[in-house]
């Protein structure tokens, strides 16, 4: 497909500044949860899976932890409001909730917030399955551009998008390295 | 009577005299008056140019359902009539499954009224083999024969007691008439609704075997043997019908045999996508069918083309496959799709169609004892059309002159149609 | 990359690609998750309506179609037009006009008629889904067998599938063949020549008339149901026959090398065509396939209601189509 004009792909973050990033968010889940004991990461599809996953281990490698923090993931696509717009998602990932959340903090976690519509299937698909206590949301990059209202917890870098730009989040399990773009 | 007629320059094709040659037509008092080049136009004639165009024996058809009495809004005698002069017919001969069935003589009567009110085509009533085409007791075929009747059939349904075939064929010397049979093993077909074959087994329907036919042309054949009548087989369909027709004929026995226009042309592939318009009875068969009906109807072992214009309201054919009749119309594409396939393709010369479509079916039924046609021999009835073999046309049954539309041919493009068609002198189409 | 859209309508296997098949079997996979949930419904087709509309009966198809829909949320109206006055095919069309002005989005048929689901397809604008077509297609029983085979063995191609039976009348015999020959299995078929169709061997299938040559030849065994009317209307001379010379038994399956995968559309007739020693075994994969029924019919609910319209008949002619938007970050 022909683009009008060429994009400016910038570096928001490279892989020191974002791993600086997820380290801080480690620490302020910790604080924010009170400690570990309630804390459950649940990861939206795809790379939030991958995002909790990394957050899990750096808690646990500074709260020296002996239990492992439970993570889950969640797969919204069943949850989304625009079915028929959008045309069918090819691949719906998998959704796995690690035990029941009631009197859990439930803390998800997500690449880039933008609309906010995500979070709002999510919110909708974890009750579904229980009632925690608690339920924050954890995201690496909060681009506004906010259609619901929605915030976000804790947020690795916060950045002025419009609406024709585009947020690349890449990390390394997936896309062999870690780096957030943004496409003007 | 009408004006005389005088066509002129055109290239006559007259197959009852093998002749083939640039000449002017000259008709008078409902007669052909003259074939030869350079008439003289008499006082008050009516001169048509028709050069570049081919002036012949008007077709005949064998094989025609008219709704009437009954169905009338499918079809009726007068639109039956009007749809075959448009298709270049000087006559029809219609099949009697009729609601009530024509078999008894006030029935044929009727028909032969109606013809005679509707003043195109000329429409030569079939009587029924048997009482309301009940395959049990013979019709009156004497009185029938003497209301206008030019042959008897049960067609729409076979004569299944080899009893009844066998009467009906004696008795039918009598009166020198030919006995039309729709040549189908009713248990062997039971429920089918296509060809048995691949496409068949792929689309999940019922097939009806080759063998459903083949079997009982072969008995046809057979009484025809034992009892010395005339059997003509009605629309053949498959190569086995065919191997079993041409070793009659050789051996002298009096079989006679038509083929429609959508057998010599379609298989069963054209019941893809569960087209009702493609359901017919018998089925579309194979593409090694069509090419032996082709060999055959150019050999002669099959005598004639026929229509079995067989219309149906068009919600009828709105249905599932299953569910929908069997039939399609035919009178208004038959030359065309025959000259476009079999003249085009270069299988068959002009004079070879034409003399299938109109002097062999006039033979098979003695029809110049019924009023004439198939020749245009001097002092003959003028039953003639006028073809332009050029003329380019797609099939739109929404101009279709028959009450009906279902045919298999929307959209075809095809070459050659009737420009002018003639009957005793009358003129009863013209573009 | 452009994903295989499945087009407007599911009406058969015959016509679709290898991408599409696997498409809906790889979008099961999670739906047999949501059916192992505490709630188990997600909002996907929240205020799609769909109507299920039965000419024939069923229990089980309509059953799993229904828990399908409901698991989606979506709203459904069962309609059992069976033993009606007019005839079938006036039916189906009036049928037609009537749901076409009610504006609803999806319809499940089964009709006795061959091409009926087709024949609706083509004449509204609602997604039709084809739960059995006379002895045509039976697209979403073939695509759980598909699940099911391919949960077991790991894989389809190169598979030995042998479909049991009386292949003549069976709808799901034709839409497995389809399936199992795009996904690369090689396929056979057993039974008495009166219920063999002709010319399958043209589609590329093996035609054993022994069982014993099945059992040992396949991987495989899909027992088909033998419909008791066979009998009557003579295709065999009697179900004791039939069990003797064609059924599935421990006995026959002894004697293969390798333990055989049994399956079995449903409903059986225990003792007739598959013994209940057989269809209780440790190789039976029966209930499994009635459990991957939902999801797989869940899958082509989901798939087809998020199908555009323009895509429609694409996937009917064989062409694959474009395919939906790409997801983005959000």
């Amino acid at each position: 497909m022909p683009r009008p004009k060429a994009e400016e792909r910038t570096i928001l973050l490279d892989a020191r500044a974002m791993s600086r990033a997820l380290q801080r968010m480690a620490v302020e889940i910790v604080e924010l949860a009170h400690g570990t004991d309630d804390l459950v990461l649940i990861g939206i599809q795809r790379r939030g899976v991958e995002l909790a996953e990394r957050i899990a281990k750096l808690i646990e490698q500074q709260e020296g932890a002996p239990a492992l923090i439970p993570r889950g993931a969640l797969d919204i696509t069943l949850y989304r409001d625009d079915l028929g717009t959008v045309g069918p998602k090819p691949v719906i990932g998998e959704t796995h909730i690690p035990g029941d959340l009631t009197d859990k903090h439930a803390v998800i976690v997500d690449d880039v917030l933008y609309t906010g519509r995500t979070v709002r299937a999510a919110l909708d698909e974890l009750a579904d399955f229980s009632r925690p206590k608690r339920i924050s949301l954890c995201v690496l990059v909060d681009r506004g551009g906010r259609e619901l209202p929605i915030q976000a917890d804790i947020v690795g870098k916060s950045v002025k998008t419009g609406p024709d730009d585009r947020v690349d989040v890449l990390v390394e399990e997936l896309d062999g390295r870690d780096q957030v773009d943004v496409i003007r | 009577m009408s004006r005389p007629i005088l066509l002129q320059g055109g290239r006559v094709i007259d197959p009852s005299r093998d002749l083939d040659e640039l000449a002017d037509v000259l008709i008078q008092d409902g007669k052909i008056a003259a074939v030869g080049r350079g008439l003289s136009a008499p006082d008050a004639v009516s001169i048509r140019n028709v050069k570049g165009k081919i002036v012949a024996p008007g077709l005949v058809d064998l094989h025609v359902h008219l709704r009437e009495p009954g169905n009338e809004d499918e079809e009726t005698v007068a639109s039956g009539a009007r749809a075959a002069a448009a298709g270049g017919f000087t006559a029809i001969c219609a099949m009697p499954n009729t609601d009530p069935v024509t078999d008894n003589q006030a029935a044929v009567g009727f028909i032969v009224r109606q013809s005679g009110r509707a003043g195109l085509a000329r429409v030569h009533p079939i009587g029924a083999v048997s009482i309301g085409q009940k395959g049990e007791r013979l019709a009156e075929f004497g009185e029938m024969v003497g209301a206008g009747a030019v042959a008897v059939s049960d067609d729409g349904r076979p004569i299944v007691s080899s009893h009844l075939m066998r009467t009906a064929l004696e008795y039918a010397r009598t009166f020198d008439i030919p006995v039309a049979d729709h040549c189908e093993d009713p248990a062997l077909a039971a429920g089918g609704v296509m060809h048995e074959g691949l496409v068949s087994t792929r689309l999940g329907l019922k097939g009806i075997p080759a063998a459903a036919e083949e079997i009982m042309v072969a008995r046809d054949v057979v009484l025809a043997e034992l009892t010395g009548g005339h059997v003509h087989l009605c629309h053949m369909s498959c190569r086995g019908s065919v191997a079993i027709i041409r070793e009659a004929k050789e051996r002298g026995i009096r079989v006679t045999a038509e083929v429609t226009p959508h057998h010599l042309t379609l298989t069963d592939y054209a019941c893809e996508d569960y087209d009702t318009h493609a359901k017919m009875n018998p089925p579309l068969r194979e593409a090694a069918d069509v090419a032996a009906l082709r060999g055959a109807l150019k050999e002669g072992v099959i005598d004639c083309i026929a229509s079995d214009h067989a219309p149906h309201a068009y919600d009828e054919k709105e249905a599932a496959f299953d569910d929908a009749p069997f039939g399609v119309v035919g009178l208004e594409t038959a030359f065309a799709v025959a000259h476009t396939e079999l003249v085009e393709s270069g299988i068959f010369t002009l004079p070879e169609l034409i003399r299938r479509m109109s002097t062999d079916p006039a033979r098979v039924f003695h029809l110049a004892e019924a009023g004439g046609g198939g020749t245009l021999a001097p002092g003959s009835v003028a039953d003639v059309a006028v073809f332009d073999t050029t003329a380019k046309w797609s099939v739109d049954p929404a101009a279709f002159h028959s009450k009906s539309r279902n045919t298999p041919f929307t959209g075809r493009a095809l070459t050659g149609r009737a420009v002018l068609t003639i009957v005793a002198g009358t003129i009863v189409h013209e573009l | 990359m452009t994903a295989p859209a499945l087009g407007k309508d599911l009406t058969g296997l015959e016509h679709m690609t290898p991408e599409q098949i696997r498409l809906i079997l790889d979008t099961a996979e999670p739906f047999k998750e949501v059916s192992e949930r505490p709630i188990k419904k997600v909002p996907a087709l929240r205020g799609k309506t769909i109507v299920n509309l039965f000419f024939e009966a069923s229990t089980r198809t309509r059953i799993s179609f229904e828990f399908a829909e409901k698991r989606l949320s979506a709203d459904t109206v069962n309609v059992a037009a069976t033993g009606s006055s007019v005839s079938k095919g006036e039916t189906l069309v009036d049928t037609a006009r009537n749901l076409e002005a009610m504006r609803i989005d999806m319809v499940v048929i089964r009709h006795p008629s061959s091409g009926a689901a087709e024949f609706l397809g083509d004449r509204i604008a609602s997604n039709v889904i084809n739960a059995g077509d006379g002895k045509h297609e039976h697209p979403t029983q073939a695509l759980l067998d598909l699940l099911t085979i391919r949960d077991k063995h790991g894989k389809i191609e190169g598979l030995k599938v042998c479909l049991v039976g009386d292949v003549l009348h069976s709808r799901v015999a034709r839409s497995n063949l389809w399936g199992l020959s795009k996904l690369g299995a090689e396929v056979a078929v057993c039974g008495p020549w009166t219920l063999m169709p002709r010319g399958i061997q043209e589609l590329g299938v093996t035609v054993f008339g022994r069982i014993e040559e099945a059992i040992e030849w396949a991987d495989v065994l899909n027992v088909l149901r033998l419909q008791l009317e066979r009998m009557e209307k003579g295709f065999i001379p009697s179900l004791r026959e039939y069990y003797r010379v064609f059924g599935v038994t421990p006995e026959r399956l002894e004697r293969s090398p390798k333990p055989i995968t049994i399956m079995h559309p449903g409903p059986m007739n225990r003792g007739v065509e598959i013994d209940s020693r057989v269809a209780d075994g440790p190789h039976s994969v029966i209930l499994d396939q009635v459990t991957n029924g939902v999801a797989v019919r869940m899958a082509v609910l989901y798939l087809l209601a998020g199908g555009r319209a323009e895509l429609a008949d694409a996937a009917k002619r064989g062409g694959g189509g474009g395919g939906g938007a790409g997801g983005g970050s959000e």
